[in-house]
């Protein structure tokens, strides 16, 4: 049971990450994004990380997706070519990411990670639930969360100076008129 | 399920996220496809935390997730500002940092 | 206040007053600077008079003393203080200097009024007679070398003073390298002392040499012949000579003071102080004596032909200072520092009247163009006829009594030195000749231009130029001021020569041979242990005196009849000697002969190393180096391409970089 929700969840990753890179319209990139966001929501869940599975839903393809629908609407969807200018970049680009994950395979499955362990590990109750995320945010992890708050304040403020209207620029396009 | 699997589909994300941080012009869509890897570093993360059987690599993920959040915002408002000052939509035109 | 005290103040007031001109030097108006310069000798003067006062006081064995500020190096094997040593030799000679200084700064005041750098040229002087303070007080080599080297630094300043004008610059700079060898040969001389000695203060040298040093030893001989290269590069005596003509580009009151009474002197205290050296080597002593008598036969055959008046002057300088080196030499101390304070009294007089008569030509110094200024500078005429009569022996004049002392001396002692008297003497008659010369034709015959300009009270003045070349200049600084001033229109200059025209004359009374001694009775605590205690013979002493007489007057006549009486003669002379003429006239060619022995090498090894070596060879290095280093950076240049996906793509190729070294490392 537990297989078949995986596998059939890593598909819908894996589409989701191709659509995502080879889709030409901005837009249904994003759609793509989504789709395989909620489908490593699922996989978190197979993991038994409730609260980052909700977590991911609701703030990533919740709050941030719409975050970039709104940009993609706003800026308009450029249909860019996939095609390269310089070959040199179409050929290798590739060709390092397929030497890098082969890479990442062989230290994955090869015997030098000794510490990975196939049989997993017993799990306390509670394993994943808000509570236990939450006391060790509120313990452990306080200064990384303090900071973490920190820093989403400056980014919030900082994309508001980014993105100030100054004279001379582009009026917003009227797509419907 | 093996631990593992989750691992090698982790990879496997991460380096189509790359492909596509190289391959793509839009800036839009490299950043998209950047959301892709840190995903795919998240669910590494969440896998590694059930084999430890510690919520450690969860609350790792949770504040990636944030620090992701805030990453978008900036890089979004950077298009929003590229955007209103007519500036191509183009990384390759886009290097006047030349050395 | 005790003994030191008065002589660190001797040295403390023209330190000060220097560092204050030069502190101030463009906020002193009008004056100022000469009257603070001139106040700060006077008042080291007076210290210094203090200063021998309370030495006189003392018993005769016990008139030194020395004094240490603080301990400047002791580390192993060298103790070096700041230390002075006094002794009457040292104040003998602070009383000349500053005195006579003092007059020149008086003088001063107003021969330069008018120049735009006065305060500079007090600073200088200042410094001057601090570093001749410090020379002559200095208790160690060490401090000696080091006034020794400032003496030369501010003969360099003010010989180019007018430093826009080309022919002093070179001047300063031909005066300076033939210092410095001097002062290598100074340097290497303490180095050997030091060596042999263990130490480098002066009365602890004295004392340990003839214990250390075998009599003639090779060691003490090199010594003494080092020390005498220092004494004749800075005495100007043969074959370091050179310079001090061409010192007279300098300022009139710069050549009366350090070229003619003070710096110059400089050699002649080095040999004298370190007298219990030569004693012991008297190899050196005779090789310093000989040198000296052909040095002042020469300088007196070539100030026959001279028609520079100040260069003339010059000649008759480097004359004298053989006489003293003489006596030095020949162990006739207490003659040959009484013949340096009675030259410096008659030299810097016969200097300042120089400067009046060539204010008077509006600047011009060829005595060709001067004659009759008799009527026209009455005051000048008197005091350089009183300066002309003590410089050629005159009976009863101070260069009489003291040049007479010398003769008589290096006669006594016989032998080879028979042969030194003789030509000492010829130069004696040479001296009154070329001296009265000066006078004959400066100040007799028809008026010239300029001389019935002046007596009909209108100071002759003409577009300002170098003497030397012609060529013209202007008034502003580094040149001389538009105004020249005559002794008869200003006081400063009238009471400095008065009275040193009054000594001239009568300074001599206080050493009349078979009356009184004075000047030996006042070195003879630093003599004390001189082996030879030099002593002529009444016949001697008669025999010479009357010869020295007749070599004044013989000479005087001569100049009279050639220049006054028979005024073509010498015209006449020149054309049937016209080869001898022309070597004289040429300075015997040393000139010459050093541009080609010396300079010439020089400046081609110094062309080489600058085209082939430094150009070529190092600068070559360096260029290949820089573009070696641009051309790898142009080579990394082309991995900053701007492009965003490119820098990705190696920060991608990086990451896998270091996954693979890890994998493989783990294995």
């Amino acid at each position: 049971m537990e297989a078949i929700v995986f596998w059939f969840a890593a598909l819908a990753a894996l589409v989701g990450a191709l659509g995502v890179v080879f889709q030409r319209n901005p837009f249904y990139s994003v759609l793509f994004l989504v789709t395989h966001l909620v489908a490593l929501a699922v996989l978190f869940l197979l993991l038994s990380a409730e609260f980052v599975a909700a977590a991911q839903v609701i703030v990533y393809a919740g709050a941030v997706m719409v975050l970039y629908v709104f940009v993609v609407a706003y800026v308009g969807g450029l249909e860019d070519p996939l095609t390269e200018p310089s070959p040199v970049v179409r050929v290798l680009a590739p060709l390092f990411a397929v030497g890098l994950f082969v890479e990442l395979c062989v230290a994955i499955a090869g015997s030098s990670l000794k510490a990975l362990d196939s049989h997993d590990a017993k799990l306390a109750p509670g394993f994943g639930s808000p509570e236990q995320i939450g006391e060790l945010f509120l313990t452990r992890f306080l200064i990384a969360f303090e900071v973490v708050s920190l820093l989403l304040l400056v980014a919030a403020v900082g994309a508001v100076v980014l993105a100030r209207r100054e004279p001379g620029d582009a009026t917003p396009p009227r797509e419907w008129g | 399920m093996d631990v593992v699997w989750y691992l090698v589909l982790s990879a496997l994300i991460f380096c189509i996220g790359a492909t596509g941080v190289l391959v793509r012009r839009s800036p839009l869509v490299i950043l998209i496809c950047l959301e892709l890897m840190l995903n795919a570093g998240n669910l590494a993360l969440v896998a590694f935390s059930r084999m430890t059987g510690t919520a450690d690599g969860q609350v790792f993920a949770l504040i990636v997730m944030i620090v992701a959040a805030a990453e978008v915002v900036i890089g979004l408002g950077l298009i929003v500002a590229m955007y209103r000052r007519r500036l191509p939509m183009d990384v390759d035109q886009m290097s006047e940092l030349k050395g | 206040m005790s003994l030191a005290t008065y002589s660190w103040l001797v040295l403390a007031f023209p330190l000060a007053g220097s560092i204050v001109i030069a502190l101030l030097w463009n906020r002193l108006s009008g004056r100022v600077a000469g009257v603070i310069a001139s106040t700060a000798i006077g008042l080291a003067f007076a210290n210094a008079i203090a200063a021998t006062i309370k030495l006189q006081e003392r018993p005769e064995e016990a008139r030194h003393a020395t004094s240490s500020l603080w301990d400047y190096a002791a580390t192993a094997g060298v103790n070096v203080e700041l230390g002075i040593f006094v002794d009457p030799l040292a104040l003998f000679m602070c009383l000349a200097v500053s005195g006579v200084s003092f007059l020149i700064h008086v003088y001063s005041v107003a021969y330069l009024k008018s120049d735009r750098g006065y305060s500079r040229y007090f600073a200088y002087l200042n410094f001057f007679v601090f570093s001749m303070l410090l020379l002559v007080l200095a208790g160690n080599f060490v401090l000696l070398i080091v006034g020794w080297a400032f003496v030369g630094f501010a003969s360099f300043a003010l010989i180019s003073f007018w430093y826009r004008r080309a022919t002093a610059t070179s001047a300063g700079m031909k005066a300076f390298v033939i210092n410095v060898i001097g002062d290598v040969g100074l340097v290497l001389a303490a180095i050997l002392l030091q060596r042999d000695t263990g130490t480098l203060d002066l009365p602890t040298v004295f004392a340990r040499a003839p214990q250390v040093f075998a009599h003639n030893e090779w060691v003490i001989v090199a010594i003494c012949l080092l020390i005498m290269v220092g004494a004749f590069a800075k005495s100007a005596q043969l074959p370091l000579h050179t310079w001090l003509p061409d010192a007279m580009e300098g300022p009139t009151p710069v050549s009366a003071l350090i070229h003619a009474a003070t710096m110059v002197t400089a050699g002649v205290y080095l040999i004298g102080r370190c007298y219990p050296l030569f004693q012991i080597a008297p190899t050196a002593a005779d090789i310093s004596a000989v040198i000296g008598t052909l040095t002042l036969l020469f300088a007196a055959s070539v100030a026959l032909v001279m028609t520079d008046l100040k260069r003339a002057i010059a000649y008759s300088t480097i004359s004298q200072i053989g006489y003293m080196i003489l006596a030095v030499s020949i162990a006739a101390y207490s003659a040959g520092f009484f013949h340096l304070m009675t030259h410096a009294f008659f030299k810097a007089l016969l200097f300042m009247g120089a400067g009046s008569v060539i204010s008077a030509m509006a600047g011009m110094q060829d005595m060709d163009r001067m004659s009759g200024l008799r009527r026209a500078l009455p005051f000048t005429f008197g005091c350089f006829l009183a300066g002309a009569l003590a410089l050629a022996a005159f009976p009863g004049t101070s260069g009489y009594f003291s040049k007479g002392e010398i003769l008589e001396l290096t006669a006594s002692r016989g032998g080879l030195y028979d042969v030194l008297y003789v030509v000492a003497t010829i130069g004696a008659f040479m001296t009154a000749l070329y001296a009265f010369r000066m006078v004959f034709r400066v100040f007799y015959g028809a008026p010239c231009e300029e001389a019935k300009q002046l007596e009909g009270g209108h100071l002759a003045h003409v577009e300002p130029f170098n003497p030397a070349t012609g060529e013209s200049e202007d008034t502003d600084v580094g040149f001389p001021g538009e105004q020249h001033h005559v002794a008869e229109r200003e006081w400063e200059m009238k009471v400095p020569m008065a009275i040193l025209a009054v000594l001239a004359i009568f300074a001599g009374l206080i050493q009349v041979p078979g009356v009184d001694d004075l000047v030996t009775a006042f070195l003879e605590p630093t003599f004390a242990g001189a082996v030879l205690h030099l002593h002529a013979s009444d016949a001697t002493q008669m025999l010479v005196l009357s010869l020295d007489a007749l070599c004044a007057i013989g000479g005087i006549a001569l100049a009279w009849f050639l220049y006054v009486h028979r005024p073509g003669t010498t015209a006449k002379l020149i054309e049937r000697f016209r080869g001898l003429h022309t070597f004289l006239v040429h300075k015997w060619y040393f000139d010459e002969a050093y541009e080609l022995i010396v300079v010439l090498p020089v400046r081609t090894v110094g062309r080489f190393a600058d085209e082939v070596f430094e150009r070529q060879v190092v600068q070559g290095m360096v260029n290949g180096t820089v573009a070696a280093v641009r051309a790898g950076n142009s080579l990394l240049r082309g991995a900053q391409t701007g492009v965003l996906r490119d820098y990705a793509l190696l920060l991608l190729v990086g990451v896998g970089g270091l996954a693979l070294y890890f994998l493989v490392v783990a294995r």
